[in-house]
């Protein structure tokens, strides 16, 4: 009995759910710890104080768009259609920089006036949660590079599509843990909750 | 025969090395089962009944253990063997449900003496409570008495019969407040203050240690908890008040480096809010007027 | 920053140990290393090592040599108990015993750190490789690469825990480093970094397998073996690994907090600047619980097996076992509270979590039930398996007894942190994660080495632990109660406390002598195995799937897949007279190529935690980027698989029957 396609998209599929449930666990762990120390500012600035609303909405559209992007993409991959493929993963590419882009200019901004890691457990959480993610979004950047390349040099073999369903998956997923940012850090700070 | 003779030999051996360890035990001075407090008497009382739930299920599982592998063993052909049976509704009720009863009963006896004992409850009583402060440090207690301006250091006294309020806090990392045979413990962290609230009912000098590791010298962490009568009581205060040493900022200072198994210490005067401001500065940065220590001046209205 | 500085970060020619004890068993090591790599350059095995071993992604082989790494790191964990009690026994009064204090802080961290996550995680993940894809009727793994790289990485994070002894020293926080204790200010040196690292490297490589265990048992089950007719060690296995996946990710983010805390001025769990020390330990609990469960959960397991097989009984009340195994899991997840009750929590808080621990021990409880009640009306046969059971069943009862005993706030209060707590965890760990590894191995060796371990120096091995354990953890519950903490490196004489550590000192020593049984055992057995030889395959008459292929299997487990219909459906064949042998249809089937890339990254890894230890950034980072350049190319690798053909296979099968038939 050869081992099928069928078979190797099947375990793959639910060992890459599974390992982005355990990424789930993760960013709850980050989640839970931003919370209990979102209060502890230690005579600092709260986080209503920090926060450029604006460019984080951007931000958050940014991202929104590039999930659009991407599942334009996988219908291209679907369809084997190589250069629409290519440029839709491409724009999730750039959209993607431009708010690693954002985010690290955000982050520059805070340390210069002194709002660095170091100044409080709140700060700590909040670099550690969304660098976490920002982390995520890099290696995800990376992946598509890698598949990108794949893609131009293997064509639509199975284990190609495959893997671009699971960065699909992957990209999406980075995307729902930022809508919870998005909720818990941002707008609750605002909110100054 | 022989395998009998070696048996029966085998379990006389383990009885009577039961017994001389049953009879050792019992010439032990076990600190936890012998309490001379309110609250340690409670707790002495749930470790008694807990245990004796605990062998409602114990002992019959021992006895079936043994009788079951001894009647089934492969060399007695007089046995029933049933290989396919695997399912008892009767067996799986009762052994479902009387631990759950057991549970269901310990559950209640939990929630009730849980609130009973909460280390933060202050005791009912007619006599007014004593309020010490206790800071853990590297590795020493530093009890501070705020309302009769004396402190101590590894030693800590009170009337019998009276409640005693305990505040901990740490200038040091995690240690454990404890003293066995007047109540359980709980942690001293700094920057936070949990509470204590304990009774002796028996004069006497209590073993007190640090249950929690905090660094090399954590082992010598220990204190003596006397309990004495009043006029004792009222007596020692004097001889405390009457101590050449001061607990002030630089005494204090002092105080807080690192040692290892200091003797007792009295100092007959603390600075006013001493035990607040160890916590508070945890709590805060340190105002730039203040010393590199990172002691913190005392803020008006901080109680 | 000077450039040596950038190039070495901390280190320097201080790192060597200067204290006596920890320079020895340094020196001891690494001559052992040396003789070791000596032996095996003299015998010009490198060759075979590295191409039948080390690349192998062969569960068996992943699984034998978890087993060999577990084992020495077994030795190890005990020479830090001999360590220990010698200690204790002796530093009474004024005599500072034969470790400063420094030292003894080292020693039971590193005690502690290796036996939950070298010995016991090693051990398991061990079985379940030799075990799970035999008991479902499956060739592999689903994803024989990461099963290759998980083992790799948890040799790395073995290196790191004994790189200390060389270089550095060990945390002195105890096994799980509670801050403030463990941060920058009061732990300033390297040990606490290494004990980050070997855990978040290993604790990576545990994660994986939990995803790839769980992903086998679900989707690489034999057709016909629904859930329900899974042998019900593949069930403890699957529960486990879903635990695995819930609690690891805990651990990696606590790690990495306390991490940045330490390197990057980080305020997670600092006293000051608005850390949170309570979150650390809420944290690392709500890992640390879950954990223990996953050590005992395939212990279970285990027992069901050996139990029914030596009973020659059908397992009693599989359904009830199975949820049973179910709620153990659930709970474990809710109960993390009541490792720190004396945290100063409110007594609603304490009482809830205290409840939900209690009755964990009800599926607990109709476990052990269901077992005595499988040997109920059986023909039982008295194996070192069942030694190591009814040790177990009597000290895990009794361990049992004291943790409901710990689940009443009130109680805990009294012996939380004291020695009662520490005989308590060691009861429920020895009788049930070690006892049942040892039956578990002992079950299941013939299958993978072809030939018997010696019966009779089991038991001696069984009844030493036993006995042994009695002697070294029976005083501890007694002293605990005195008033002894745990952790203390001396003690007053006046507190009458030395007898019981010298009684504790000798039950140790009995447990050695078991330890020693173990090795002769071994060694005897080795030494006679074409004696002990295993030709039929089935040497206990065995009841699941795993017994129908020959002794040791070959490497492709099975030359069909196998069909199944019922539970037990080794057992039941057997009992069925047996239709014209039909000759097995072969097919052609794909199996993994063996790849060095593990191997790779393991050394990488360990790069990366020497570099992050150290403070060597350049090494870290380099590390890290080969690491993930290493698995881009080895994943854009079209050709990881080969063909074994209906033909090669019917010759295969051919030879183990006429091996068989000339035994």
């Amino acid at each position: 009995m050869s081992t099928t396609v069928a078979t190797i998209n099947d375990k793959t599929n639910l060992g890459f759910w599974v390992y982005l449930m355990t990424d789930c666990i993760l960013f709850g762990s980050l989640f839970a710890t931003y919370i209990v120390l979102h209060k502890n500012t230690f005579g600092g600035p709260a986080g209503g104080e920090l926060f450029d609303m604006p460019a984080i909405l951007v931000e958050t559209l940014i991202l929104l768009t590039s999930s659009f992007t991407c599942g334009l993409g996988m219908l291209a991959i679907r369809r084997q259609k190589r250069s629409q493929a290519l440029f839709w993963f491409g724009f999730t590419f750039a959209l993607g920089v431009a708010f690693l882009v954002m985010e690290l200019s955000e982050f520059n901004a805070l340390i210069a006036e002194g709002n660095s890691w170091q100044r409080s457990g709140f700060l700590s959480a909040f670099y550690t949660l969304v660098g976490t993610h920002g982390l995520h979004i890099t290696i995800g950047l990376l992946w598509m590079l890698v598949m990108g390349w794949q893609l131009l040099r293997k064509g639509f073999k199975d284990s190609v599509i495959r893997r671009f369903s699971l960065l699909s998956m992957f990209w999406h997923f980075l995307d729902i843990i930022w809508i919870f940012i998005f909720t818990f850090v941002y707008l609750m700070g605002d909110l100054q909750l | 025969m022989h395998k009998k003779l070696r048996l029966a030999l085998i379990i006389l051996l383990a009885a009577s090395f039961i017994g001389v360890a049953a009879w050792y035990i019992s010439t032990l001075p076990i600190a936890v089962l012998n309490p001379q407090g309110i609250i340690a008497t409670k707790q002495y009382n749930l470790l008694v009944f807990t245990t004796l739930l605990g062998l409602v299920v114990v002992i019959p599982v021992f006895i079936m253990a043994i009788v079951i592998a001894w009647r089934y063993r492969e060399g007695n052909h007089k046995a029933r063997y049933t290989p396919d049976v695997s399912t008892n509704k009767l067996a799986e009720t009762i052994w479902w449900g009387i631990p759950i009863v057991l549970i269901l009963i310990l559950s209640i006896v939990t929630w009730t003496s849980t609130h009973d004992l909460d280390p933060h409850k202050p005791l009912v009583s007619d006599v007014p409570a004593i309020n010490i402060q206790v800071v853990a440090l590297d590795w020493k207690w530093l009890f501070i008495y705020p309302d009769q301006g004396i402190a101590t250091v590894n030693f800590v006294q009170f009337p019998v019969n009276t409640p005693v309020n305990f505040s901990i806090t740490a200038d040091a990392p995690m240690n454990s407040f404890w003293m066995p045979q007047l109540g359980g413990q709980i942690y001293a962290m700094a920057g936070m203050t949990t509470q204590l609230h304990i009774s002796a009912d028996a004069p006497g000098d209590y073993r007190g240690v640090s249950a929690n590791i905090s660094g090399e010298g954590f082992a010598d962490m220990k204190f003596t908890a006397r309990a004495s009568s009043q006029t004792e009581f009222t007596q020692w205060l004097k001889t405390a008040k009457a101590a050449p040493q001061h607990l002030d900022t630089t005494a204090y200072e002092a105080l807080r480096q690192q040692s290892i198994a200091n003797p007792v210490a009295y100092y007959s005067h603390t600075e006013r809010g001493l035990y607040d401001t160890i916590v508070m500065k945890y709590m805060m940065p340190a105002s730039e007027d203040s010393e590199s220590t990172g002691m913190q001046h005392q803020h008006e209205g901080m109680h | 920053m000077n450039l040596l500085e950038i190039i070495l970060g901390k280190l320097s020619i201080d790192a060597l140990p200067h204290e006596s004890v920890t320079l020895g068993a340094g020196i001891g090591m690494t001559l052992g290393l040396l003789g070791l790599i000596g032996f095996v350059t003299y015998k010009k095995r490198w060759t075979w090592l590295w191409k039948e071993w080390f690349t192998s992604l062969d569960p068996k082989k992943i699984g034998t040599m978890y087993l060999i790494v577990g084992g020495l790191m077994m030795l190890r964990g005990f020479a830090d108990v001999i360590m220990m009690r010698l200690q204790q026994a002796l530093a009474v009064g004024d005599s500072t015993g034969l470790f400063p204090a420094d030292t003894f802080q080292q020693v039971f961290s590193a005690h502690g750190t290796i036996m939950i996550f070298f010995v016991a995680m090693g051990l398991m993940f061990g079985i379940i490789n030799l075990v799970i894809p035999l008991q479902i009727g499956a060739r592999d793994v689903a994803f024989p690469f990461l099963n290759s790289v998980s083992f790799w990485l948890f040799v790395a994070g073995m290196v790191l825990i004994n790189m200390p002894m060389v270089l550095g020293e060990f945390s002195a926080a105890g096994w799980l480093a509670y801050p403030p204790l463990s941060e920058l200010e009061f732990s300033p040196g390297v040990g606490v970094d290494y004990w980050i690292w070997c855990l978040q490297i290993a604790g990576i490589g545990s994660l994986l397998s939990g995803v790839n265990f769980l992903v086998t048992i679900i989707k690489m089950r034999a057709p016909g073996m629904r859930l329900m007719k899974m042998p019900i060690f593949s069930w403890s296995v699957l529960v486990t690994m879903v635990m695995v996946i819930f609690a690891f990710p805990i651990l990696t983010v606590t790690l990495t907090l306390l991490y940045l805390d330490r390197t990057m001025g980080m305020h997670f769990f600092t006293a000051d600047g608005g850390g949170n020390m309570m979150m650390y330990v809420n944290l690392i609990w709500a890992w640390g619980h879950p954990e223990v469960y996953i050590l005992v959960l395939p212990a279970f397991g285990i027992f069901s097996e050996v139990v029914a097989t030596f009973s020659r009984k059908r397992l009693f009340g599989y359904v009830s076992m199975v949820w049973a195994l179910f709620a153990i899991a659930f709970f474990s997840f809710i109960v993390w509270l009541h490792h720190f009750f004396t945290m100063g929590a409110g007594a609603g808080v304490n009482a809830f979590f205290g409840i939900m621990t209690m009755i964990i021990g009800i599926p607990t409880g109709v476990k052990i039930f269901n077992w005595l009640f499988t040997m109920f009306r059986g023909r039982i046969a008295f194996t070192s398996p069942m030694i190591w059971f009814m040790g177990f069943v009597f000290l895990f009862t009794l361990g049992g007894m004291t943790g409901v005993m710990l689940a009443v706030p009130g109680i805990d209060y009294q012996v939380h942190n004291s020695l009662f707590l520490v005989a308590h965890f060691h009861t429920m760990i020895i009788s049930g994660v070690v006892f049942g590894f040892f039956a578990g191995i002992t079950y299941w060796f013939p299958k993978i080495f072809g030939f018997t371990l010696h019966d009779g120096w089991g038991k001696i091995a069984a009844w030493l632990w036993s006995v042994g354990f009695v002697l070294a953890f029976g005083p501890l519950f007694v002293l605990g109660l005195m008033g002894a903490t745990r952790r203390l490196n001396h003690y007053d004489e006046s507190t009458g406390w030395q007898t019981l550590f010298i009684v504790a000192g000798v039950g140790a020593a009995i447990i050695g002598l078991g330890v020693l049984a173990q090795l002769i055992q071994i060694f005897v057995s080795v030494k006679a195995r074409h004696a002990r030889r295993d030709t039929t395959g089935d040497p206990w008459n065995g009841r699941t799937l795993e017994w129908s292929t020959v002794s040791p299997a070959p490497h492709y487990n099975y030359a069909v897949i196998p069909t199944v219909s019922e539970r037990d459906p080794f057992w039941e064949a057997k009992q069925r007279p047996s239709a014209a042998a039909k000759h097995p249809l072969y097919t052609d089937f794909t199996m993994p190529k063996n790849t060095g890339v593990g191997v790779i990254i393991g050394a990488l890894s360990i790069a990366v935690g020497f570099g992050a230890v150290w403070h060597i950034w350049w090494l870290a980072i380099a590390a890290t980027l080969a690491i993930i350049i290493t698995l881009i190319i080895r994943l854009s690798d079209d050709e990881t698989e080969y063909t074994i053909t209906a033909a090669e296979i019917e010759q295969l099968e051919i030879q183990h029957s006429h091996k068989e038939h000339h035994a």
